[in-house]
């Protein structure tokens, strides 16, 4: 009995009762239904996050023009929307979509549970989430505009109304943000405590598929960074408001401070977002390489690995901030070394590959482009490592290029991967495969023509968080132009082929092909439910599954079929 | 024991006996997160405090050492208090455990009253929230702790109200002490990097 919920209550009743709608739809507590209204929520806000990338790239290739459905970009608008940009992707979709989502959908199924174990804190923490993403959305229309100090946020132009000019946009983004916090705090004590003490009967610590243990992990890796943040949220909040001077050099505050602040959770951030990811690729690549997953151990190990080391870097970010070299020296050394148990788990995702019967379905295609895509942005990120190299680089287009190559891929190709493989699951209906790899190809290949010429723009000298480069005469050159119109075409592109994924999922939704309960042949419990998809408690209560074996036993010699359910004795 | 489950769900599967109770895990798993918040707090006092020509600032007063090294025995006790609550209650002695948590309900107020009543002294005679970090961060710090105190209390009163109706389950129990130890053994940690 969890002790979130009294012991007289329901829970020892013997039938449950029919849920209104509201209890069902509205307000759920239900982690299937949580867990889409995260899903959705992010979803819908990538679409905002879309928007405004669509506004400034557009300012970018064709200065002072208006922009169609905007109109022309004035240079506060330019910062608010750049701003806006980052904040919205990596707080209000890809940590909702990426944790939040997956993480309420998949614990409790993948370890055989019926909910999650404080399933009312599950939805307190939904509604806070709604409350911030509503809170973010009002401080876009407030006088004076959206906040506009970059999703970093650095002061003393975030700490004072008079540098930043939005007087209420940049508080209502401080307290939007620390309200997600909150949200996401209460969704990962309940992630652990559930995947700790909610798991099947005999379900052994390798039994545990691996997307459970990344979303674990993340989850520990959040709440272990974002004390420092919200330590720094309220004394930018204090300066902004009440006239305190934490951080405004002129009456004795210290700037870096922030930056110290913001970073030791920024980059553990990284792979919040990161880990979950390729936990997705972990799950999907083993059932169409029907393969098992190559060292288990080993991809665990670098996990905990890569988080322990997450908080040993952060000072990369602020190698021209002043910071003493020696201090640069120590923080390039941690931040090549991290780099190895992520190449190493990527070496792991292809060693599975290897000697497989691969089927090119469209996660695992998603899969595929996961590792190919992160690979780049992997790579990139040791030249930005090294102190010596990064004094050109660091505030270029070049660490924008950097950053998107593993960003997108998180994500948009992590959720996509994610999503197309659970759909069955969550809606009982099969997406269409054609639309799939229309969308697929589509995305990837104007993908890289987004970024790949921001590389070079960078190395030609782009600044980022410019406003018009044609005020710049050695930056206003065709050559540069015209690589800036191609990763703004691109980017169109791309967002013309999203339309196809929006329709692919609602068409599907309703009308797609039934998929039955366990359409890929796959091992992990979640494709075990009885009802497709799953009912209120997952399984009949008198019927719980019961854990024999590990989470890829794929082509086992000797068996019939070439999968071997986790549930099932012999 | 189920370990999981939804509160119109019917009893899962047979009780099963997690190795940490859920209340309890989550405690401190929030209790984690709390805690590097307070480090943050810490590291940035320190380096204020090295920004600074002077600690105290002229013109700001001391910090009053010897009442709040005072209060701060009175807290520790408190935490005592708690720890034999816990004891007696676990050996089936409810009666004294519910004497000892009043006792250990009695300490906490007076430590967040006493702090209260310095805190309006220090006002009065000057220490200033805007004028320089050395009283922002005392005001941040305090206060923070202050504020998990205030939350810290209302989970004891809580916890006696239950008790004394003999409805309090022991991990509930359990829970509520985690939070109260963590309260308690913060302080001296910001008495040593605050006031001294
Ligand atoms: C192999 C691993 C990685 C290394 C070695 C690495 C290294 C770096 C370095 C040194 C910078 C600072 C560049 C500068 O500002 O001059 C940077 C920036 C950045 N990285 Fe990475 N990175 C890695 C992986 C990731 C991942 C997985 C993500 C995202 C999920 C990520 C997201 C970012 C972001 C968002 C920034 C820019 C932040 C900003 O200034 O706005 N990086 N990276
Ligand atoms: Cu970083």
């Amino acid at each position: 009995m969890s002790v979130a919920h009294d012991h007289d209550h329901g829970a020892h009743d013997a039938h449950h009762h029919e849920m209104s709608f509201i209890e069902k739809y509205i307000f759920p507590t239900d982690h299937k239904y949580i867990g889409k209204q995260y899903m959705f929520t992010g979803m819908f806000m990538a679409l905002f996050g879309g928007f405004y990338a669509y506004v400034f790239r557009m300012q970018l290739a064709f200065p002072n023009m208006s922009v169609p459905f905007f109109g022309r970009v004035s240079p506060m608008e330019y910062n608010a929307a750049i701003t806006q940009h980052g904040t919205v992707m990596i707080f209000w979709v890809a940590m909702p979509v990426l944790i939040a989502a997956f993480g309420n959908f998949l614990i409790p199924l993948l370890i055989g549970a019926d909910d999650m174990a404080f399933p009312r804190l599950n939805r307190l923490s939904y509604q806070i989430f709604l409350v911030s993403a509503v809170v973010l959305i009002a401080s876009w229309f407030v006088p004076g505009g959206a906040f506009g100090g970059a999703w970093t946020a650095y002061p003393p132009l975030s700490a004072d109304a008079r540098y930043s000019l939005t007087p209420m946009g940049s508080s209502m983004w401080l307290i939007a943000v620390a309200l997600e916090f909150a949200a996401f705090l209460l969704g990962g004590i309940n992630f652990i405590v559930t995947a700790m003490n909610g798991r099947a009967p005999g379900m052994k610590w390798n039994d545990v598929p691996m997307i459970v243990w990344m979303i674990c992990i993340a989850s520990i890796l959040f709440m272990a960074s974002v004390g420092p943040l919200v330590a720094g949220a309220i004394m930018l909040l204090f300066d902004q408001n009440l006239g305190t001077n934490f951080f405004d050099p002129r009456r004795g505050g210290d700037p870096i401070l922030w930056q110290h602040l913001f970073w030791f959770f920024g980059h553990p951030e990284v792979y919040v977002v990161l880990l979950p990811a390729t936990g997705m690729c972990a799950e999907v690549i083993p059932v169409f390489a029907r393969k098992k997953l190559f060292a288990y151990d080993t991809v665990l190990y670098t996990t905990i690995g890569t988080g322990v080391l997450s908080f040993f870097v952060w000072a990369h970010h602020q190698f021209v901030a002043g910071i003493d070299p020696r201090m640069a020296n120590v923080f390039t050394i941690t931040t090549v070394l991290i780099s190895i148990p992520i190449a190493e788990m990527v070496f792991l995702y292809i060693a599975t590959l290897y000697g497989g019967s691969i089927r090119y379905t469209v996660p695992m295609l998603w899969a595929l482009g996961f590792i190919f895509a992160f690979l780049i942005g992997g790579v990139t990120g040791i030249y930005l490592g090294a102190s010596g190299a990064d004094i050109y680089f660091h505030d270029t287009y070049f660490v924008v290029a950097h950053f998107h190559y593993t960003f997108f891929p998180i994500a948009f190709i992590g959720t996509f991967t994610g999503f197309t493989y659970w759909f069955p699951k969550m809606f009982g209906r099969m997406m269409n495969e054609t639309l799939g790899k229309i969308h697929f190809f589509g995305t990837m290949i104007s993908f890289n023509f987004i970024f790949l010429p921001l590389f070079a723009t960078g190395l030609g000298g782009d600044h980022r968080r410019i406003y018009n480069y044609n005020n710049f005469p050695e930056l206003a050159t065709p050559d540069l132009q015209n690589l800036r119109i191609l990763a703004t075409v691109a980017l169109l592109v791309l967002i013309a082929f999203q339309f196809i994924f929006i329709y692919n999922t609602f068409y599907s939704m309703f009308f797609g092909p039934i998929s039955g309960t366990n359409p890929w042949k796959a091992t992990t419990l979640e494709w075990t439910t009885p009802e497709n998809p799953p009912g209120h408690g997952n399984w009949p209560p008198d019927n719980m599954p019961t854990v024999y074996r590990g989470p890829y036993e794929y082509s086992v010699p000797g068996r019939e079929d070439d999968f071997w359910p986790q549930n099932q004795q012999s | 024991m189920m370990a999981v489950g939804s509160p119109d769900l019917p009893v899962a599967r047979e009780e099963r006996q997690p190795a940490v109770p859920n209340a309890v895990l989550a405690v401190l798993l929030f209790v984690g997160a709390e805690l590097m918040m307070f480090a943050a707090f810490i590291s940035a006092h320190a380096i204020g405090r090295a920004n600074m020509v002077e600690w105290p600032p002229p013109g700001q007063p001391v910090l009053p050492l010897e009442s709040t090294a005072f209060n701060t025995l009175v807290l520790l006790g408190s935490g005592v208090a708690m720890r034999y609550a816990g004891r007696l209650y676990d050996d089936g002695k409810v009666d004294t455990s519910f004497k000892a948590l009043l006792g250990s309900l009695a300490a906490g107020t007076f430590f967040v009253v006493f702090q209260g009543v310095e805190w309006a002294r220090l006002l009065a005679d000057g220490l200033s929230f805007r004028a320089t970090p050395y009283g922002g961060f005392f005001y941040l710090i305090v206060g923070a702790h202050a504020l998990h105190a205030l939350v810290g209390l209302g989970a004891v009163v809580w916890m006696v109200a239950r008790l004394g109706r003999n409805t309090l389950r022991r991990e509930a129990f359990q829970a509520g002490r985690l939070y109260w130890y963590f309260v308690v053994a913060l302080w001296p940690v910001l008495y040593w990097r605050v006031y001294l």
